[in-house]
C-alpha cells in the first residue's frame, strides 16, 4: 500500500518538473537561436519580476486570468469545452457598465447589483449555448465560438453615440460608475492591490468545494468522465449540461469586473478582449486544479511584466509569447507522458501479480 | 465545518503574506536611468505597417538623423489592457526616455496617467486629448483629408459605386468615414457609397490584412472600383486585393502609401492617400524637447495648417488638380464644414 502512494507521489511530482524543464530548455534553444543569452534574460526576468511594484501588478493582472480559467474549467470538468467565456465577459461587463452608470444607488447596493447584472448576463450568453446542446445537440464549440461573434456585434450596435455610450475624444464608452460603484483596494506600497483579488479567491474556494465535496460535483465529474455511466447511475445529463454552462457563464461574468469596477469604471472601446482565450491556457496549465491555476495565472502576469523588461534588453517582444505557448504544450505533453507511463507501470505490476498468482495454481495443481 | 475553516484560515494567511510581500522589497521605480532619447510606444501593427506607425516612425528617425537623439521602440500586443499600456510608458519613462510618445488613441487615458508620476518627462500622445501638464495631445482633422479622397473617389469612378473599409468602428475611424462619405456626396450625389467595418470593436482591426482582404474583395465583386480603407496595416490587404483587379482603385492612409517600399508592388492602383502629419508632429515634440521648451496641451491640426492633405504621388489624381483645390479652399475658408460623425 505504501509503496504505490510513492510512486502515486513521484509521478505527481514528476509531471510538473518535467514541464518546468522542458519548457526552460525549449526556450533557451529558441532564445540561442535569436542569437541572444537565455541565461541574462531569465536573470533580467526574476530581478523584475521580484519588484515590489511588479508584484502588485503580476497580483493584479493575474486575477481576471484566474477567473477566467475557473470559468473554463467548470467546462472542462464536464468535459464541455467553453469557448465563448470571452464574448460572456465582454457582453457582461458591457450590460453591467450600462446598469451601473444609469444608477446612483449606495456602493453597498451598487456593486452587489452590477456584479449580479454581469454574471446573469454571463450565464444567459452561456445558457444559449447550453439549451442548444440539449435540445438539439449541437455542440457547444461551435454554438459559443459563434456566440463570441454575436456578442461582439450586439456590443458594437449598442456602443454608438445615441444609444448607450457617449463620446469621449476618440474612445466611445458607457457614462461613467458614479464613485459609490469604485471597488475597494487593498493599500500596498508603492501600489495598491485590486480588492477583486479576495472575491477570486472566494470564487476558488467554492469551485474547489463545490466540484470536490458536493454530490453536484460529482455528478458533474461522473457525467464528464462517462455520459453514459453517470445516465445509468440516474443523473440527468441534459440538465447537467445546462447547469454547467450557467455556472460557466456566470464565473465569466465576473472577468470583466476588475476592470470595470477597479480600473475603466466604464465600458468602452478599449476595454479589453482576449481574457477568455487566456482562461482556456490557464485551465490547461493549472490542469484545472483551484491552486494549480492560481499558479498558472500568476505565472501568465509574471511572463507579461517581465517581457516589457525583456525588450529594453533587446530581446524580442515576441519571447513571451512564445514562452507562453511552449509552457502550456510542455505542461500537456509531460502530463500526457506521466500519466501513459504510469498506467504501464500499473498495468505491468497486475500483470506481474497475475502471473504469480497463476504460477501458485500452477504449482498447486502440480503438487496434487 | 472544521475543514472550511480551515481553508479560509489558510486562505487568508496566503492573502496577507502576499500583501506582506509587496510591501516590501525595492520598487523598480527606485533605480531609474538617465535621459536616453525619445521612446515610442506603437499600437498594434509596429513599426512596418506601412501606415500610422509608421508616420510616427519616420518623425522619430528624421529626429535621430538630424538631433542626433537616440530611440526606442516598443509595440502593443493585441488584446492589450490599460495595465499592459501604462506599464510600456512607465518602463519607457523610468528607463529615462523623454520624451515618451504613445502612438495611437489607446494611449489616451494611460499616457495622461502615467505623466503625473513623471512630472519631468515629456509625454505626447497621438489621436487623443492633454489632460496633464506635461502631457502634448496631437489630434488630426482625418475627416477634412477624408472629404478630399471622397471628391477624389466620385470623380474617379466609373461604375458610379466606391466602398470605405475600417478597421474598427470606434470614433476616430468614423470621422476618416463621415469625411469620405460627405465629399463623395458633395461631388456627385448619383454615387453610392457603401461603408463597412472589420470589427466592431476589437482593434485586431488594426493587423488583420487577411480580413481586409475579405472586405475588399466583397466590394470589388459587387462592383466598387474605388476602395478607401482605414485600418492601419491591415490596409495593406486591401491595397493587395484592388491591385488585383484592373481599372480599380485604392485609396491609402496615414502615410504616403505610394511611396511604401512595402507596397511597391500595388502602387500603380494606388489612387493616392489621406496623409496624417504624424512624422511632422511627433519631430516637432522631439525637438521642442531638446530644445528645452516641451510642447504641452492638446493641438487639433487641420487641413488649413496642413495637418492633413492628399499625397499626389504617382500622379494620378493630377487632372483632378482643379476640383480638388477647390474643395480644399472651401474646407479651409469655412465654407465647408466636414462633420465628425457619420449621417445616419
Amino acid at each position: 500500500m505504501k509503496k504505490i502512494d510513492r510512486t502515486k507521489l513521484t509521478l505527481g511530482i514528476a509531471a510538473p518538473v518535467l514541464a518546468i524543464v522542458a519548457a526552460l530548455l525549449i526556450t533557451s534553444v529558441i532564445i540561442l537561436a535569436t542569437g541572444k543569452d537565455p541565461l541574462h534574460a531569465y536573470a533580467v526576468m526574476v530581478d523584475f519580476g521580484s519588484k515590489s511594484d511588479s508584484q502588485v501588478w503580476i497580483i493584479n493582472k493575474a486575477v481576471p486570468y484566474y477567473l477566467s480559467a475557473l470559468a473554463v474549467a467548470i467546462g472542462f470538468r464536464m468535459n464541455l469545452f467553453n469557448i465563448g467565456v470571452d464574448g460572456q465577459y465582454r457582453i457582461a461587463a458591457f450590460f453591467a457598465a450600462v446598469v451601473g452608470g444609469a444608477l446612483t444607488l449606495p456602493g453597498f447596493l451598487q456593486i452587489p447589483l452590477i456584479i449580479i447584472v454581469a454574471m446573469l448576463v454571463g450565464s444567459v450568453w452561456a445558457g444559449i449555448a447550453g439549451v442548444l446542446k440539449t435540445t438539439r445537440g449541437v455542440s457547444e464549440v461551435i454554438t459559443t465560438i459563434m456566440l463570441n461573434s454575436i456578442a461582439a456585434a450586439v456590443i458594437g450596435y449598442f456602443l454608438q453615440e445615441g444609444r448607450l455610450a457617449v463620446k469621449d475624444g476618440n474612445l466611445f464608452h458607457t457614462p461613467d460608475l458614479p464613485a459609490s460603484s469604485h471597488f475597494f483596494t487593498i493599500p500596498t506600497q508603492p501600489d495598491p492591490l485590486d480588492g477583486f483579488l479576495v472575491v477570486a479567491a472566494v470564487v476558488g474556494v467554492a469551485y474547489w468545494f463545490v466540484l470536490g465535496r458536493t454530490r453536484f460535483g460529482f455528478d458533474l465529474r461522473t457525467v464528464g468522465r462517462s455520459e453514459s455511466a453517470a445516465q445509468a447511475g440516474g443523473v440527468s445529463v441534459k440538465r447537467m449540461v445546462i447547469t454547467s454552462m450557467l455556472l460557466s457563464g456566470a464565473a465569466a461574468g465576473l472577468i470583466g469586473m476588475p476592470t470595470l469596477l477597479g480600473v475603466s469604471y466604464n465600458y468602452g472601446t478599449d476595454f479589453p478582449v482576449g481574457i477568455g482565450f487566456t482562461g482556456i491556457a490557464i485551465a490547461l496549465l493549472g490542469r484545472n486544479h483551484p491552486l494549480g491555476m492560481a499558479a498558472g495565472a500568476l505565472l501568465w502576469g509574471f511572463l507579461e511584466r517581465t517581457g516589457t523588461q525583456l525588450e529594453f534588453e533587446d530581446y524580442e517582444q515576441e519571447i513571451v509569447g512564445v514562452m507562453q505557448g511552449v509552457i502550456v504544450l510542455c505542461v500537456v505533453i509531460a502530463y500526457e507522458v506521466v500519466r501513459r507511463y504510469g498506467l504501464r507501470i500499473q498495468q505491468r505490476k497486475v500483470g506481474e501479480e497475475l502471473a504469480a498468482q497463476a504460477r501458485k495454481t500452477d504449482k498447486a495443481e502440480v503438487s496434487a | 465545518m472544521r475543514r472550511v475553516t480551515k481553508i479560509a484560515a489558510a486562505g487568508i494567511a496566503s492573502a496577507a503574506l502576499a500583501c506582506s510581500l509587496t510591501a516590501c522589497g525595492e520598487s523598480s521605480t527606485e533605480a531609474a536611468g538617465k535621459d536616453k532619447g525619445v521612446g515610442l510606444a506603437f499600437d498594434v501593427g509596429g513599426r512596418d505597417d506601412h501606415s500610422f506607425n509608421e508616420a510616427a516612425a519616420r518623425g522619430t528617425d528624421k529626429a535621430v538623423k538630424e538631433l542626433g537623439v537616440k530611440s526606442k521602440l516598443m509595440t502593443a500586443k493585441n488584446g492589450e489592457t490599460e495595465a499592459d499600456r501604462e506599464q510600456r510608458l512607465t518602463s519607457l519613462a523610468e528607463a529615462g526616455f523623454n520624451p515618451v510618445i504613445g502612438v495611437g488613441f489607446n494611449y489616451g487615458n494611460s499616457v495622461n496617467k502615467v505623466a503625473k508620476k513623471f512630472p519631468k518627462t515629456t509625454f505626447a500622445v497621438v489621436d487623443s486629448a492633454s489632460t496633464a501638464k506635461n502631457v502634448y495631445g496631437i489630434n488630426f482633422s482625418e475627416n477634412e483629408g477624408s472629404y478630399l479622397a471622397g471628391v477624389a473617389a466620385a470623380l474617379k469612378t466609373k461604375t458610379k459605386k466606391v466602398g470605405f473599409i475600417g478597421g474598427v468602428n470606434n470614433a476616430l475611424i468614423q470621422k476618416f468615414q463621415a469625411g469620405f462619405e460627405q465629399g463623395v456626396k458633395d461631388t456627385d450625389p448619383k454615387v453610392k457609397v457603401t461603408s463597412q467595418y472589420l470589427y466592431a470593436n476589437d482593434d485586431k482591426g488594426f493587423n488583420d490584412p487577411a480580413a481586409a482582404k475579405g472586405k475588399a474583395k466583397g466590394m470589388l465583386d459587387d462592383g466598387k472600383d474605388v476602395i478607401y480603407t482605414a485600418a492601419g496595416q491591415s490596409g495593406a490587404g486591401s491595397i493587395e486585393m484592388v491591385a488585383a483587379k484592373k481599372g480599380a482603385w485604392a485609396i491609402g492612409v496615414d502615410s504616403d502609401q505610394y511611396a511604401q517600399p512595402g507596397l511597391a508592388k500595388y502602387k500603380d492602383h494606388i489612387l493616392t492617400s489621406v496623409v496624417k502629419n504624424v512624422d511632422v508632429a511627433v519631430y516637432d515634440v522631439i525637438k521642442s524637447v531638446e530644445d528645452g521648451k516641451p510642447l504641452h496641451g492638446t493641438v487639433h491640426l487641420t487641413l488649413k495648417q496642413d495637418g492633413v492633405s492628399l499625397a499626389t504621388s504617382g500622379g494620378y489624381i493630377d487632372d483632378l488638380k482643379g476640383e480638388l483645390d477647390a474643395a480644399k479652399k472651401r474646407i479651409v475658408d469655412g465654407k465647408v464644414k466636414v462633420a465628425e460623425n457619420p449621417a445616419k
